[in-house]
């Protein structure tokens, strides 16, 4: 390894310094990233991309390939990178690999309901989730709960990105000790880049970028778990070695174990459930399934996803490689932290010019759902927020503008919480937005199959859920925070630790279900739906309707919006 | 706008065949539920303990369920294309 600094200017970290062959590699493969990224508005371009359909949906236009790699940058950022060995190297397989049996849940869903909500934006020119709220119930309120939920859920997940470069950035020695400025004008750098491209390409360039980055995703992935095995003494060593380590740590604690103990199975399973569940009512990954041009890409796609699956699961153990081989993730700041163990473990064992490679899948890895995260949530405001309670005159042009300003106040808000915070702020607060996500489940999924349930009640629903899942969040403590120190807590009634987020949808859909018989009986009026049954059947090549969305008539009652059923004039 | 037929009708649909493209997306849903039975560490495949493996082993069951699912519903609901509600000749209007 090639140290650019002597080794005694950091004795905290014992390989560490400037490692300068990973570093070039990084830099040569994030320029040419970067070059893509600007290239790529002018891909497969439409009439221009002053519209949201272009800009914020890359035209509608993604075949089964793209909208594959789309959905895996959701899926694969680079704090799955960074976070699931981590959890699986320094707590175990309940926190880690609870990643594996939740992305099979993931498809399944997909499958079921994505095709449906793609049907019905396709009909409507529903941008976002809270589109589609607004139009089946006509509620205008309840929309707004679940775009705010939706908006506010997706920044720290933007943050997690940047600290996943970080983490990378750490590791190769960029930034040093010195003033915080040299120490985050790297960071800087790589957050400028991802905003110009994001805002001159819109979800064109991390389309296009997707490709590069699970290239070598892919690649690292694979020579990692064929190499270090077998330099480090083989899979049988490396699940010995964590079975002692599980093994040496009381069951009372319980701070490591290789499988799920019996206390922590409902854990487990309702973590696997309730995460999958959540993600596909996050705003980025909506904009990935509304960005395919047909309806059967996203069934093709659900078949074809858990390519990525399997990978993840590789990744995971790459947490208990690192265990095998005596990784230690020590910060700049000389403390331990886990977060830097794959980083860490990739410096320790390939050439540097590999490490190199490895750390730049992982930067790209975070820009490409960080581009789609920040878009996804401009859409999210813009539309629900923007146009529908401040300006209803908004044209087409104007909502594209709103939304790239909005994509770089997001990412500046994103910036400034990971520069000015702790970073464990970041991950809490995104536990925190996984519950408060899968609050906005029921309106969302329950709407695409029946209007039974009442706005009113989903609304109540929604808000009781918050509350729960907040409350009960902000009472767990770890050893380093005293409240929202993670995501399981005791289920009430069943008594045992589950994900605070899956006992919250569950009182949130039954306080729906009573109060819609409540609502129902008293008559309260349920608002105008404008969708019709068969707009959920709909496929490519047949009719779309483009006209403007139209917010106005809401509160007259009027029928309103495009798909009203009037007689063609024509 | 183009108007379908029959607006708040679904297009007709092989109840059998959506059941069983129903049960093909459930069943690796269903067997990651009974942790305790899965969370062990033998039988090895190779060194890999269960608890891993099978895992690893349900992501492949279900790529193929999910790929029967698909040939199914498409078998089930094959797609019928919107059709303005003046139109009496029955062709598509793409």
């Amino acid at each position: 390894m090639t140290n650019f600094l002597p080794a005694s200017a950091n004795p905290s970290h014992p390989g560490g310094g400037l490692n300068v062959a990973a570093t070039i590699v990084l830099i040569v493969i994030f320029l040419l990233v970067t070059v893509m990224g600007f290239m790529a508005s002018r891909w497969r371009r439409g009439k221009d991309l002053e519209s949201l359909d272009e800009w914020g949906l890359g035209g509608r236009s993604f075949g089964t390939w793209i909208t594959w790699f789309l959905l895996g940058g959701d899926l694969y950022t680079a704090y799955t990178f960074v976070a699931v060995p981590a959890a699986m190297f320094s707590a175990g397989a309940v926190s880690g690999f609870f990643a594996v049996p939740y992305t099979i849940v993931l498809y399944p869903i997909i499958f079921f309901f994505m095709s449906r909500m793609w049907s019905v934006s396709h009909r409507h020119g529903y941008v976002t989730a809270g589109d589609f709220v607004r139009g089946r119930y006509g509620s205008r309120e309840l929309s707004l709960a679940i775009s705010v939920t939706g908006f506010v859920a997706t920044l720290p997940y933007i943050a997690l990105q940047l600290v996943g470069i970080q983490a990378v950035l750490e590791v190769a020695g960029i930034g040093g000790k010195g003033n915080w400025f040299a120490n985050d004008a790297p960071l800087f750098v790589a957050f400028v880049v991802l905003a110009a491209y994001t805002y001159t390409s819109g979800l064109r360039a991390p389309a296009i970028i997707a490709f590069v980055k699970d290239i070598l995703i892919y690649l690292v992935i694979i020579i990692a778990v064929i190499y270090l095995p077998t330099k480090i003494g083989g899979w049988h060593h490396i699940f010995d070695t964590v079975h002692a380590k599980s093994a040496s740590t009381a069951p009372a604690d319980a701070t490591f174990s290789d499988t799920v103990a019996p206390k922590a199975q409902w854990a487990y399973v309702t973590l696997a459930f309730g995460s999958a569940m959540a993600l596909f009512m996050y705003p980025h990954s909506i904009t990935a399934v509304l960005s395919s041009k047909s309806r059967n890409t996203i069934r093709k796609n659900a078949s074809m996803l858990p390519a990525y699956s399997f990978v993840l699961a590789l990744l995971a153990l790459l947490g208990w490689v690192a265990i095998a081989a005596g990784t230690k993730p020590i910060g700049l700041n000389g403390k331990a932290n886990p977060q830097l163990v794959v980083p860490q473990l990739f410096e320790d064992q390939f050439p540097s010019w590999f490490a190199g490679v490895a750390f730049a899948a992982i930067a790209i890895g975070a820009l490409v759902p960080a581009a789609i995260m920040s878009i996804a949530a401009a859409n999210t405001f813009t539309r629900n927020i923007y146009k529908e309670w401040i300006r209803p005159n908004a044209t087409v042009k104007e909502e594209a503008k709103v939304s790239k300003l909005t994509s770089l106040v997001v990412k500046v808000f994103a910036l400034v919480f990971v520069l000015a915070m702790d970073k464990q702020n970041a991950i809490n607060l995104q536990l925190l937005g996984g519950i408060w996500i899968l609050q906005t489940f029921p309106a969302i999924v329950i709407g695409l199959y029946t209007r039974w349930m009442h706005r009113w009640a989903l609304l109540a629903g929604w808000a009781v859920a918050m509350v729960y899942g907040t409350w009960r969040a902000y009472e767990v403590a770890s050893p380093a925070t005293k409240h929202f120190g993670g995501s399981l807590s005791n289920i009430p009634v069943i008594g045992e630790l589950g994900y605070i987020a899956f006992t919250a949808v569950i009182i949130n859909v039954l306080v729906g279900v009573v109060l819609t018989i409540v609502f129902n009986a008293m008559k309260l009026p349920a608002g105008t739906d404008e969708t019709v049954v068969a707009d959920y059947f709909v496929e490519a090549g047949d009719p779309r309707v483009d006209a403007d969305y139209d917010p106005t008539d809401l509160d007259t009652g009027e029928p309103s919006g495009p798909a009203i059923a009037k007689p063609d004039p024509a | 706008m183009a108007q379908h037929k029959y607006p708040d009708k679904a297009p007709p649909a092989d109840r059998r065949l959506q059941v069983l493209a129903g049960i093909c997306l459930l069943l690796p849903m269903i067997a990651l539920v009974p942790v305790g039975w899965y969370a062990k560490t033998s039988p090895r495949l190779g060194a890999f303990p269960f608890f891993i493996w099978y895992q690893m082993a349900l992501v492949f069951f279900c790529v193929i369920c999910t790929s029967i699912a698909y040939v199914l519903v498409q078998k089930a609901r094959p797609h019928v294309p919107f059709q303005a509600a003046d139109d009496t000749t029955g062709g598509d209007d793409a």
